[in-house]
């Protein structure tokens, strides 16, 4: 594998680290399975490449993207909450409304973002080349976001939102209103995600309607793959653990496309992304078999 | 204090499963009172508790805490009056999260939660100093998940969590009914200890005649929806579990054929 196609798995699985982050809060914090996120993350890409066609400033586009993304939760929240629809389906609806509301948006099926300037050109130092500055700058980008949410997740509300989805008749009995806790866990969840399409529109030359498919696999491979990697209750290492996954999935792929012997394509890629996932999924409980079979 | 006026509960109303589980419940308890409620399974106790919780709401009736009708809040509004310790040790604690993370949960109880730590280094000594009463060693193991823990520590540490804000109201829903005799013993002493220490307002729901008798200082029997039998003072002193079932039998005129009720 190249260095240039190492930095790049870097560069996307740096991106796909803000997904694993809004997957951990709606998934695993909040036990809300959220499909969403396949709808938001291309919301993400398409206000932000719109935006900055239509020659806005590509921060404001980008903060605009991570506030369209947070009401897309909200609104699966308040599916979910205020008119009872179950989580699944309220994500799926919201899913499958975004998919016309981010055309709509763009107006065509992608907006390309070739000689435009992105935070990414605007903030570049001249002595690096971009291949290299990226992923630095996504570095940061991430670092900052997992820090923020670890704080954010040690106060009285992040407790409570935590809370809200282990047990919430518990914490409807200490005085948590979980309905609203629910509504915020998933406008934060899917900020987050809507945060890594604007960013991902900004990297890979534009936005496209096709984007989002599979955002919530990889999202959920992640996460997966980081606890298996970390496996931690503790909240420090939740976050970086998936994080890490993120990483780590992208390299995978990356190595599995690279590697002519293997003769996969591109267009594989959902392929072997489904078939990592039921790995991930189906190890543990094999090896627990094993271990059970030693113990008798 | 509680003020329970006519309460009505349909679960599955105009079907063949229909059940009237509270059918003009009316309970009035005074400040500082500590009440037992006895009764055979689908008399009511649980229902009538969660209607004062919020849990369920009510069909028809009034329930007013302090003089303040509070029949349409919900839980979490009602949570800063109302106390609760669940039957089943894993339903009043959060196992996912540590030990300092429940009683910072139940600490803000009441209270608005904003961005402040969840779990300061003045409440951790105050968490450390109240567990170390249960004599059960929990004082170290702050930090540990709650999960760890077994069914009787969970569920002592659930009464300290009760305690741990004042509330106007503790309701008790057959919290050792989950757990061995010894250790139900145990929980119940504490009880009587949190509940004397905090002068606390306690509706206790129980299974066994015994314990309804010897704990508390009235005790009420539900049957199909209602109360049935409302003892207290010199009355439920002199009594025993005998005389309660024969008290229960005059009142409704049949024979109790539940054998709960009896082996309690």
């Amino acid at each position: 594998m190249s260095m240039f196609s190492l930095l790049g798995a870097l560069e996307i699985g740096l991106i796909f680290s803000l997904v694993a982050l809004g997957v951990l809060i709606s998934f695993r914090l909040l036990r809300f399975p959220d499909l969403t996120v396949d709808g938001s993350f291309p919301l993400g890409g398409a206000v932000a490449a719109t935006l900055i066609s239509f020659g806005h400033d590509p921060f404001l586009a980008t903060i605009a993207a991570t506030g369209a993304g947070a009401v897309a939760g909200l609104l699966t929240g308040w599916l979910n909450v205020r008119l009872r629809i179950m989580d699944l389906l309220a994500s799926i609806l919201m899913m499958i409304a975004l998919y016309s509301i981010n055309l709509r948006i763009m107006g065509k099926p992608n907006v390309p973002l070739i000689m435009e300037p992105t935070v990414f050109s605007i903030l570049q130092p001249a002595f690096l080349s971009d291949y290299v500055a990226r992923p630095l700058m996504l570095l940061v980008v991430v670092i900052v976001a997992k820090l923020l949410l670890d704080w954010f997740l040690s106060t009285q509300t992040g407790l409570a939102l935590r809370a809200t989805g282990a047990n919430p008749r518990m914490s409807r009995a200490q005085g948590v209103n979980t309905g609203r806790m629910i509504l915020g866990g998933m406008a934060l969840s899917n900020a987050l995600v809507a945060l890594a399409g604007a960013l991902f529109a900004q990297t890979q030359g534009g936005a496209d309607i096709s984007m989002g498919i599979g955002t919530i696999v990889i999202g959920l491979a992640a996460v997966i793959v980081g606890e298996s990697l970390l496996p931690s209750r503790r909240l420090f290492m939740m976050t970086l653990a998936v994080i890490l996954g993120a990483i780590v999935y992208r390299f995978f792929i990356a190595l599995a496309l690279n590697s002519d012997f293997i003769g996969l394509q591109a267009q594989d890629l959902n392929l072997v992304t489904a078939v990592l996932v039921t790995l991930a999924l189906v190890l543990p409980n094999v090896k627990r078999r094993i271990f059970k079979g030693r113990g008798r | 204090m509680l003020n329970a006026q006519d309460l009505h509960i349909t679960f599955n109303a105009g079907t063949p499963i229909e059940n009237r589980a509270l059918q003009g419940m009316s309970l009035a308890i005074e400040e500082g009172q500590f009440v037992t409620v006895i009764g055979s399974n689908g008399a009511g106790k649980s229902t009538f508790l969660n209607a004062v919780s919020g849990d369920l709401p009510v069909d028809t009736g009034r329930i007013d805490i302090d003089g303040v009708d509070v029949t349409r809040q919900p839980v979490w509004t009602r949570a800063h009056q109302v106390a609760r310790v669940f039957q089943d040790p894993m339903a009043g604690t959060c196992e996912d999260l540590t030990i300092e993370e429940n009683m910072a949960l139940a600490q803000a109880r009441g209270t608005r939660r904003g961005l402040g730590r969840a779990v300061k280094a003045a409440s951790r000594e105050d968490f450390r100093a109240r567990l170390a009463t249960l004599g059960l060693g929990l004082e170290n193991r702050l930090g540990d998940r709650i999960g760890l823990l077994s069914g009787g520590q969970r569920q002592a540490v659930s009464l300290l969590m009760a305690a741990i804000q004042p509330s106007r109201i503790l309701l008790l829903d057959e919290h050792t009914a989950a757990l061995d005799p010894r250790t139900a013993d145990f929980v119940l002493k504490l009880t009587a200890r949190i509940v004397a220490e905090n002068r606390l307002t306690t509706m206790m729901v129980t299974h066994s005649m015994r314990q309804a008798l010897d704990v508390g200082e009235r005790t009420v029997m539900l049957h199909q929806g209602r109360v049935v039998l409302d003892v207290s003072g010199p009355e439920r002193s002199a009594m025993d579990v005998p005389d309660l079932l024969q008290m229960f039998e005059r009142v409704r005129g049949e024979k109790l054929s539940d054998d709960a009720l009896l082996l309690g």
